[in-house]
């Protein structure tokens, strides 16, 4: 056990500072070399705007920013949901059933090899300027990471523990509930991390190719008014929406598998 | 043979077209602790696949009480090779893992398992994750995972195989004190010969693959075992009639050993 005086050292709160401290000098490094080419090459504002001239007009349309913002974070989201419910629904189902495997799987990789360029005009063809389009793409970038995440994280399944299972006179069910799906959650949380950040930009791809609101549009009418300082504005608050989003995926993994920190380090 | 309780007799099997068992038999009565000793590969963890009904045998016969086993009611409690611990559950789950297989509810089977964690060592840690805890400990839960299903007989595929030398005999020491209070019935699998002097009352000792009975010895040394000089020189006696059964068949490894003592074909 810890002694009280590590405890006060290691405090939670504390303990993220020191792990995120490398990532924010690193950042912050970026965009002093980025100012200082800005200052120093006197590279034109309307090319490559400064990252101070940057924040500053991200402060001041900030309201235009965040209307934006939402839409997108709603694509995202619904498309996510979707995609997530279809990939554990089709996982389990292929997971039982080798010859279901054999006949979606073909299909599930060509899904794949769909260009978005092509595909995203065509979904706003179909399904108009609305939400819908945003989260068929969404989940249709999102939904084939998330299944094989799965799908691998049950075959990950130590052979022991069916093997014990069985000599319990556990069903096929009860093993797939108490074996094979908690040994997946490490996949699926890897998964869960690598299709969150597709996501992001799924929906503001969706919304570049036709789109009333989101951060898509922004870029596209910023770009039309060259305005590249809105631009990136527009790209820098979508960064920050995928690092929340990332953190939000952490910090599930921590409530609902805290094993999987716990035994970091320790597996066999 | 007095109230056999498990008879193997004359049981084959092989996977696909790899012969594993040939014409193996061996015998179990209640209360009896037996162990099976055998070059590795040689199939004696298929022996205990054989019982847990995850793989069925070719030709021979399974009686358990004297009727064939089949896929009715669990006679096993199976110990796996490695532990088995799930790493998502805490130990008191981890132990009670069987139990709730049955049909228990999570507090019931917990209130079962509960008054065994200070006789298995692990009171006070009922409550962490397998990743905390040694491997002496993990083998204990993954033990007291085993012998709380009630089952007749235990299976034990070389508990104590990944082990460090002190911490294994520290394990065989206890599990003989835990044998000499609740008798249970045990099938133990162990490449560690001094192990199976230590704990049986009769040790089969295998042929290499496919493997067959080469000896079978009897170890009627008083228990607890190993505790004075006298006991331990009978019993590396012992140790030394297995490891000369083990290393006799000199002949190539694609010959079939035919040892004394063994089925005949
Ligand atoms: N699932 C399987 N499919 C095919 N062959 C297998 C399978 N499991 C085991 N075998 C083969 O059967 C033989 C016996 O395996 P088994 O696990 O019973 O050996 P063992 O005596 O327990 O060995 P060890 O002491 O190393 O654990 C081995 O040669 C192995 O290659
Ligand atoms: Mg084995």
């Amino acid at each position: 056990m810890p002694s009280r005086a590590s405890y006060r050292r290691n405090t939670p709160s504390r303990a993220f500072l020191i792990r995120v401290l490398p990532a924010l000098i690193a950042v912050a490094c970026l965009f002093l070399a980025w100012e200082a080419y800005c200052d120093l090459s006197g590279i034109s504002p309307t090319t490559l705007p400064a990252p101070s001239h940057v924040f500053a007009q991200a402060w001041a349309n900030r309201q235009g920013l965040w209307d934006n913002l939402l839409p997108t974070l709603r694509a995202t989201l619904a498309g996510f949901a979707l995609s997530l419910a279809a990939a554990f629904v089709l996982s389990v189902a292929v997971d039982f059933s080798h010859i279901l495997r054999q006949a979606l799987f073909p299909i599930f990789i060509i899904s794949q090899t769909l260009p978005m360029v092509a595909i995203a005009p065509l979904v706003v063809l179909w399904f108009g300027f609305g939400l819908m389009p945003k989260i068929l793409l969404v989940a249709l970038v999102t939904f084939f990471p998330m299944l094989v995440a799965l799908v691998e994280g049950y075959a990950a399944t130590e052979k022991e523990l069916e093997d014990l299972l069985g000599s319990m006179g556990a069903s096929r069910w009860r093993r797939f509930l108490l074996a094979r799906l908690p040994s997946s959650l490490p996949y699926f949380f890897a998964g869960l991390r690598i299709a969150i950040t597709y996501a992001v930009v799924g929906a503001i791809f969706a919304e570049y190719a036709g789109s009333a609101k989101g951060l898509g549009i922004y870029i596209l009418n910023a770009k039309n008014n060259f305005r590249a300082d809105l631009v990136l504005a527009a790209v820098m608050v979508s960064s920050v929406l995928t690092l929340l989003l990332f953190g939000a995926t952490l910090l599930l993994q921590r409530i609902l598998a805290p094993w999987i920190i716990e035994t970091k380090g320790a597996r066999r | 043979m007095k109230s056999s309780l498990l008879q193997l007799d004359r049981v084959s099997f092989s996977y696909d077209g790899l012969p594993v068992l040939d014409d193996l038999s061996l015998t179990i009565g209640r209360s009896q602790f037996i162990s099976i000793v055998g070059p590795s590969g040689a199939g004696k963890s298929t022996i205990f696949k054989l019982l847990t009904g995850a793989a069925h045998a070719e030709r021979g016969r399974i009686l358990f009480d004297g009727d064939m086993l089949d896929a009715g009611p669990r006679h096993f409690a199976y110990m796996p090779q490695r532990d088995a611990l799930m790493p998502w559950r805490r130990i008191v789950d981890n132990a009670t893992l069987g139990l709730e297989v049955q049909g228990l509810s999570r507090k019931q089977a917990r209130r079962q398992v509960e008054p065994l964690f200070e006789e298995f060592g692990l009171a006070g840690f009922e409550q962490h994750y397998p990743a905390a805890l040694s491997g002496g400990m993990r083998q204990r839960v993954a033990l007291l995972r085993t012998v709380v299903q009630g089952r007749s007989i235990l299976l034990l595929d070389e508990p104590f195989g990944a082990l460090d030398a002190l911490t294994r005999n520290r394990m065989q020491l206890w599990l003989e004190a835990m044998w000499l209070k609740h008798r249970w019935t045990v099938i133990l699998v162990t490449h560690d010969v001094r192990e199976a002097v230590m704990l049986s009352d009769r040790i089969y000792v295998l042929s290499p693959r496919p493997a067959t009975v080469a000896k079978v010895i009897d170890v009627p040394l008083p228990r607890p075992r190993l505790r004075d000089a006298a006991s331990r020189a009978r019993a590396s006696a012992i140790e030394g009639t297995i490891l000369d059964a083990l290393f006799s068949p000199q002949d190539d490894d694609q010959q079939r050993p035919h040892l004394q003592g063994g089925s005949t074909q």
